[in-house]
């Protein structure tokens, strides 16, 4: 198995420009690719080396470094190995190449990161459309410069709270002459 | 004749609801029918769907932000909520994902501990399963059955970990405690019971005719759709794909124990139901044969650090389990700190209920909704993180 993905990191290295490999296991993992390669790479992965199972999607906010990092997670059902495809792009511009032709379920997984994150993946079906958060007119929400304390504190009244000690009370509550 | 059928524009049926020969219809988020707190807006034609929506968002709380603020012990009670009729799938994988990124091994008794209560929690849900799905086509008797030997399992928790719904029992370094006096004789006595009540529930329901013609050949699941909308566990097994997490990627102690992947060809729902109800037997022997071999005695816990203080190195992974809809997984980022930076959970719900369902409902009857929904066995807390 460990010989398996290191030919396929060699064949990988030949064709893509992929960087910063990492093995977190032996079956599983990561590695960085430019945004414009992305979807002839995942393409690439699921039609020739058998990465058929689009596991999950999913976003990560570096916002010291100004950078949004999408992963796609890749699973081979044949040696069941797994490849973490990274591809980091700019904040103020968020958007990504869609792959909702190659998996049906990705157009669910782009939806969610639309509303949740703000990314933009021009061409998936229904992006427009609320998914989780209906009647929602703020920022994205997952984002890290969101912050949901403060949101609730500016948005909702404060709802003052009565604080009883539980022997005072009792003792109010039982014995109010002592 | 020109209006008998829907215009076709880019490609995609038109149905012009003015015309009173379609109804728009929504089934949810409150109807007893539907898996939980979703809803579909249906297009119907007569009794019949011709096209489906789910709409989802009802029990949005946010858990993966709300992570991003905790410390990495005060996650757990977040997410075993996840997922409520099986929480422990939840705990345990986001356990050994903080486990993998410190680099720690847990004891050998702790795996078996683990084991055994995954199996447990697997056969509770497939209990609240059988009774929605023989309840979607009218066997209430069947569901009270279940849901009373769900309860002797709940027991069971309890009297384990100290709760019934919400265990907290796994952690990272091990389990929370050790198997108490008695409990393994109540074990064995509760799973005899569970085992007496499928004896029966395959001649009241899989044998029974209404359930037989209402269930076969609804929502066939082609082996070819597997990969394409990412069909998962019972669902993918159900079509004669035999994939199961416990015996690809083993974890835990699963590659000691002696258990086959089931399989049907159909890919209809009663497929799934046989699918499932041999994989009830199936968790039953894996309990009694992990009760058996597990060692007798040792260490359940390895003792960490105050993990209040716990910061996890910088790196991230993903880990894997077998729950009773599918794979189910944890995808972990950590910065260094002592906060997560990133979790998000891989639900098998997300890719079943959202494009697998819309893409199925299509040409079912509306009565035969609820048991669709429920052979895809779909819970939305999983969508909506």
């Amino acid at each position: 198995m460990v010989g398996c993905m290191e030919q396929l990191y060699n064949e990988l290295q030949m064709r893509f420009p992929v960087t910063g490999v990492t093995r977190q296991r032996e079956n599983l993992a990561f590695m960085y690719i430019t945004p414009q390669h992305a979807v002839s790479l995942i393409t690439h992965l699921r039609d020739i080396c058998g990465f058929s199972h689009l596991v999950l999607m999913t976003c990560v906010d570096w916002i010291e470094e100004e950078q949004f990092q999408v992963t796609y997670l890749l699973h081979n059902y044949t040696d069941h190995t797994d490849l973490g495809i990274k591809i980091l792009i700019p904040r103020e511009l968020p958007v990504m190449d869609s792959i909702h032709h190659l998996w049906e379920q990705a157009r669910t997984y782009q939806r969610e990161l639309h509303e949740m994150f703000g990314l933009d993946f021009p061409g998936s079906p229904g992006m427009e459309e609320p998914f989780i958060l209906e009647g929602w007119q703020g920022p994205p929400v997952m984002r890290r410069d969101f912050d949901t304390k403060k949101y609730s504190d500016e948005t909702y009244s404060h709802r003052p709270r009565e604080i009883h000690e539980p022997e005072q009370h009792m003792q109010q509550q039982m014995y109010p002459e002592d | 004749m020109e209006n008998m059928y829907p215009k076709i524009v880019d490609g995609k049926a038109v149905y012009d609801l003015d015309s009173q020969k379609y109804l728009k219809m929504w089934q949810g988020p409150q109807h007893p029918g539907v898996t939980g707190n979703m809803s579909l807006e249906l297009d119907i034609c007569g009794d019949q769907i011709i096209n489906c929506k789910t709409h989802v968002g009802y029990l949005h709380r946010g858990f993966e932000k709300l992570m991003e603020r905790r410390r990495y012990i005060n996650c757990f009670p977040i997410v075993c909520r996840i997922c409520v009729p099986e929480p422990d799938t939840n705990e345990y994988l986001f356990a050994t994902a903080v486990e993998e990124l410190l680099g720690i091994e847990i004891p050998e008794r702790a795996k078996w501990l683990r084991l055994i209560n995954l199996e447990l929690s697997r056969l509770a849900s497939f209990l609240m399963w059988i009774g929605g799905q023989s309840g979607a086509f009218g066997m209430g008797t069947v569901a009270q059955w279940s849901l009373a030997h769900r309860d002797y399992v709940l027991d069971l928790f309890e009297e384990l970990t100290g709760a019934r719904i919400y265990h907290m029992y796994m952690l990272p370094g091990g389990v929370r405690g050790d198997i108490p006096a008695g409990w393994i004789d109540h074990t064995h006595s509760v799973l005899n019971g569970v085992e007496r009540l499928l004896g029966e529930i395959k001649h009241v329901m899989l044998h029974n005719a209404v359930f037989k013609m209402r269930a076969v050949g609804l929502g066939i699941v082609n082996a070819d759709m597997i990969d394409r909308f990412g069909v998962v566990g019972p669902v993918a097994r159900g079509s004669g794909v035999a994939r199961d997490v416990r015996k690809d990627n083993p974890y835990l102690v699963y590659d000691q124990l002696d258990f086959e992947i089931e399989t049907e060809s159909a890919g209809d729902a009663y497929a799934r139901t046989l699918v499932r109800w041999r994989e009830m037997h199936q968790s039953i022997s894996l309990i009694r044969q992990a009760l058996q071999k597990m060692p007798v005695q040792g260490e359940y816990y390895i003792p960490l650090p105050n993990v209040l203080h716990l910061k996890i190195p910088a790196g991230e992974t993903y880990v894997r389990a077998e729950s009773t809809r599918g794979e189910y997984g944890y995808y972990m980022v950590s910065d260094g700190s002592a906060y997560p930076r990133k979790v998000t959970v891989r639900g098998p719900s997300y890719s079943h209920a959202v494009a697998l369902l819309e893409h199925l409902a299509v040409g079912v009857n509306i009565a035969d909704t609820h048991g669709l929904m429920l052979s895809l066995h779909t819970y939305p807390p999983e969508i909506e993180r």
